[in-house]
C-alpha cells in the first residue's frame, strides 16, 4: 500500500475556506481569553504577580524562556495581545439570513463609497443653505479663514481609517470633493465633519536662535561656538575688547598654521565684519587635517561672532557662506575601481 | 411560511400597486419624453407613441402596464425578503438613488461596476455571499452610453431584472422593462418614490402577516 500524498492539495483547499472564518468575533474573543490565561500562567512561572504583569514583562519572560538566536525580530517567538497580531480585518459582513449589514455592500468598497455619499450629502446641504441665504438676501458671505496650519489626511491614513484599500484615483476624488466644499461660501458650516479629515501641521520654527553674549569675571563679553569640516571638530571662544590674538590648542595660531591659506581662513570672518583687531579667540580643535581644522575654526568663529553683530550683518555672513556647514566628506573607494572615481586602466586587449 | 407566500400569489395585484401612480402623475413628471429620433433604439419602437419635432414620445398606456407589473414584482420580492439592488450609473441621481435604497432598507450600487461582482462574487466578497434576488435599473446605460454590464451579468446568474428603459436603451435582457424617461430629475424622483413605497408596503404587510400568524 502506497501512501497517496494528498496533504498539499488538502491544505490548499482548506486555506480558501478557512480564511474568512478565522476572523469572526467569536474566534478573536477566544484568542483574547487564551492570551489572558497564558499571561497569568507566565506570571506564575516567573514568580511575579499575575495582576500587575505588563506587556514588557511578558516580552522579557518570553525572551528568557525561549532564547532565540534568529536575526529578524519578527521571527522570534512573541506573545502579544490578539488585536495586535490579527490585523483589524473585516469580519463577515452579513447576518444569518445572508443580508449584508451595509447598504453599499455590493459595490465592493463600502466604507469609501459611504464616505463619498455622506460628503456629497454635506455639499448638497451647504448648497441648499446658500440658496436659502441668497433668497433672504442676507448680508455678505462669511470670510473663509485659510489657516495654512492644516493638511488633509494622506492616502495611508485614509486607508487605515476606512480599513479598505483605496486607489490613487479614489483618494484624489475624495480630496477634490473636500476642497470643493471648503471653497464654497458657507463651506465652514460643516467644520466638525471636515476636521475628521484634516490634520494640523505643527509650524516648525526654522529661525535659528542666536545665543546672547555671556560675561566672564573680568566683565568681558564672550561667546562660544562649535564648527566642523570633514572630520575636524572645533570649539571656539571669542572674547571682546581684544587685540586680535588667536590661540589654537594652547599654541599661537601662527605656530599652529604655518601655511598662509590656513591663516587666511582663520581671519576671514573678522575681516568680513571689519573687526580684525577687536576680538581675541581661544580654540580647541581635533581630528581632520591642516586645511579641515582651519575650516572648522572658521565656521566656529563665524557662529560665535553672530552674538556680537546685528541681524543684517548675520544675513550678510550667511549669504557669504560663512555660516554654512560644508557637507563634503571623503567618498569611499569602491571595489573594482582604483579610487572613488578613478577606474583601472582600460586595456583594449 | 409557505402559506404566506401562496396567499400572496392568489391576487393579481395583491399589494394594490395601481393606486400608487396615475397617468397624470407620469405625465407631470415628464416620463413620456424620450431622446431625439436619431438616438432611437430599434427594439424600443413598439413602446414609442410617436415623434414630435424630432423628439420621441413614449406611450404612457404601455408604460402604465409595465410599471404596474414591475412594481408588483418588486413588492413580491420584498415580501419574500429578497435582496433588491438598485443600479444606476447616472451621476446626477447617484445620491438620490443611494438615499432611497437606504430608506427602504435595501441595497444600491451607483458607482463603477467592477468586472466580476456578480459572476465572481466568491472571490470579491467571501465564500457564502448571498447575491441580490432582484436588480432594479433606474438608468439602463452606463456613462459611455452602452448597456450596463449588470444586465448581462444578472441574466447569466439567473437574477430577474426590472429596468427603466429610455428610447436609446436595449430592453432585451431585462425581465420587466419599464419604458420611460431616465434623464429628468422629476421622473427619477417619481420612480424612486414609487419603488420605495412599493417595497415599504410589501415589508409592512409581511410583518403584519407574521404577527397575525404568531397570534393565531
Amino acid at each position: 500500500l502506497r501512501l497517496i500524498y494528498t496533504t498539499t492539495v488538502v491544505q490548499r483547499k482548506n486555506v480558501a475556506a478557512a480564511g474568512p472564518e478565522k476572523y469572526t468575533e467569536a474566534f478573536i474573543k477566544k484568542q483574547i481569553e487564551e492570551f489572558n490565561l497564558g499571561k497569568r500562567h507566565l506570571a506564575n512561572m516567573m514568580g511575579e504577580d499575575p495582576e500587575t504583569f505588563t506587556q514588557e514583562d511578558i516580552d522579557k519572560a518570553i525572551a528568557y524562556l525561549f532564547p532565540s538566536g534568529l536575526f529578524d525580530e519578527r521571527a522570534r517567538p512573541m506573545m502579544k495581545h490578539p488585536t495586535e497580531i490579527f490585523p483589524e480585518k473585516r469580519k463577515i459582513q452579513w447576518g444569518e439570513d445572508g443580508r449584508p449589514f451595509h447598504f453599499l455592500f455590493y459595490t465592493g468598497k463600502q466604507s469609501y463609497y459611504s464616505l463619498m455619499h455622506e460628503t456629497y450629502g454635506m455639499l448638497l446641504n451647504i448648497q441648499e443653505y446658500q440658496d436659502q441665504m441668497s433668497a433672504q438676501d442676507s448680508p455678505p458671505e462669511k470670510e473663509k479663514k485659510n489657516l495654512p496650519g492644516s493638511r488633509w489626511l494622506t492616502k495611508m491614513e485614509l486607508e487605515e481609517m476606512l480599513l479598505e484599500k483605496l486607489s490613487d484615483h479614489d483618494y484624489s476624488r475624495f480630496i477634490q470633493l473636500l476642497q470643493k466644499i471648503v471653497a464654497l461660501p458657507y463651506g465652514t458650516n460643516e467644520e466638525k465633519y471636515m476636521q475628521k479629515f484634516s490634520k494640523e501641521i505643527t509650524v516648525q520654527l526654522q529661525k535659528v536662535v542666536i545665543d546672547p553674549l555671556q560675561y566672564d569675571e573680568r566683565g568681558v563679553a564672550f561667546s562660544t561656538a562649535e564648527g566642523q569640516r570633514k572630520t575636524a571638530r572645533a570649539t571656539v571662544v571669542v572674547y571682546d575688547n581684544g587685540s586680535g590674538k588667536i590661540t589654537v590648542n594652547g599654541v599661537d595660531a601662527l605656530h599652529y598654521f604655518p601655511v598662509l591659506q590656513d591663516r587666511e581662513q582663520l581671519l576671514f570672518p573678522f575681516q568680513f565684519l571689519d573687526r580684525l583687531e577687536k576680538h581675541d579667540m581661544i580654540c580647541t580643535v581635533s581630528g581632520g587635517g591642516r586645511s579641515s581644522q582651519a575650516g572648522a575654526i572658521r565656521l566656529a568663529s563665524a557662529k560665535a561672532l553672530r552674538s556680537f553683530v546685528t541681524e543684517k550683518e548675520v544675513e550678510f555672513m550667511r549669504q557669504a557662506g560663512l555660516l554654512t556647514v560644508d557637507p563634503r566628506l571623503r567618498e569611499r573607494k569602491k571595489p573594482g575601481q582604483e579610487g572613488a572615481r578613478r577606474k583601472f586602466t582600460w586595456k583594449k586587449r | 411560511e409557505d402559506r404566506l407566500i401562496t396567499e400572496a400569489l392568489s391576487h393579481p395585484d395583491f399589494f394594490n400597486v395601481k393606486e400608487l401612480f396615475s397617468l397624470k402623475d407620469l405625465f407631470d413628471a415628464r416620463v413620456h419624453l424620450g431622446h431625439k429620433k436619431g438616438c432611437r433604439h430599434r427594439f424600443m419602437e413598439p413602446y414609442i407613441f410617436g415623434c414630435r419635432l424630432g423628439q420621441d414620445i413614449i406611450d404612457l398606456e404601455q408604460t402604465m402596464q409595465h410599471l404596474q407589473l414591475a412594481l408588483n414584482f418588486t413588492a413580491h420580492v420584498a415580501y419574500r425578503k429578497g435582496i433588491i439592488l438598485f443600479v444606476s450609473r447616472n451621476r446626477q441621481f447617484c445620491h438620490l438613488v443611494e438615499s432611497t435604497a437606504r430608506a427602504c432598507g435595501e441595497y444600491a450600487h451607483t458607482r463603477y461596476w467592477q468586472g466580476g461582482l456578480l459572476t465572481n462574487a466568491h472571490v470579491h466578497f467571501g465564500p457564502g455571499v448571498r447575491l441580490p434576488d432582484l436588480l432594479v435599473f433606474l438608468s439602463s446605460l452606463n456613462n459611455v452610453f452602452e448597456p450596463h454590464v449588470a444586465i448581462r451579468d444578472a441574466a447569466k446568474m439567473n437574477i430577474p431584472t426590472v429596468g427603466v428603459v429610455d428610447t436609446n436603451c436595449n430592453p432585451c435582457l431585462i425581465s420587466y422593462p419599464v419604458p420611460g424617461n431616465d434623464d429628468s430629475p422629476a421622473a427619477m424622483e417619481l420612480y424612486c418614490k414609487l419603488f420605495k413605497m412599493a417595497i415599504v408596503r410589501a415589508k409592512d404587510k409581511r410583518r403584519q402577516r407574521e404577527v397575525f400568524d404568531e397570534l393565531q
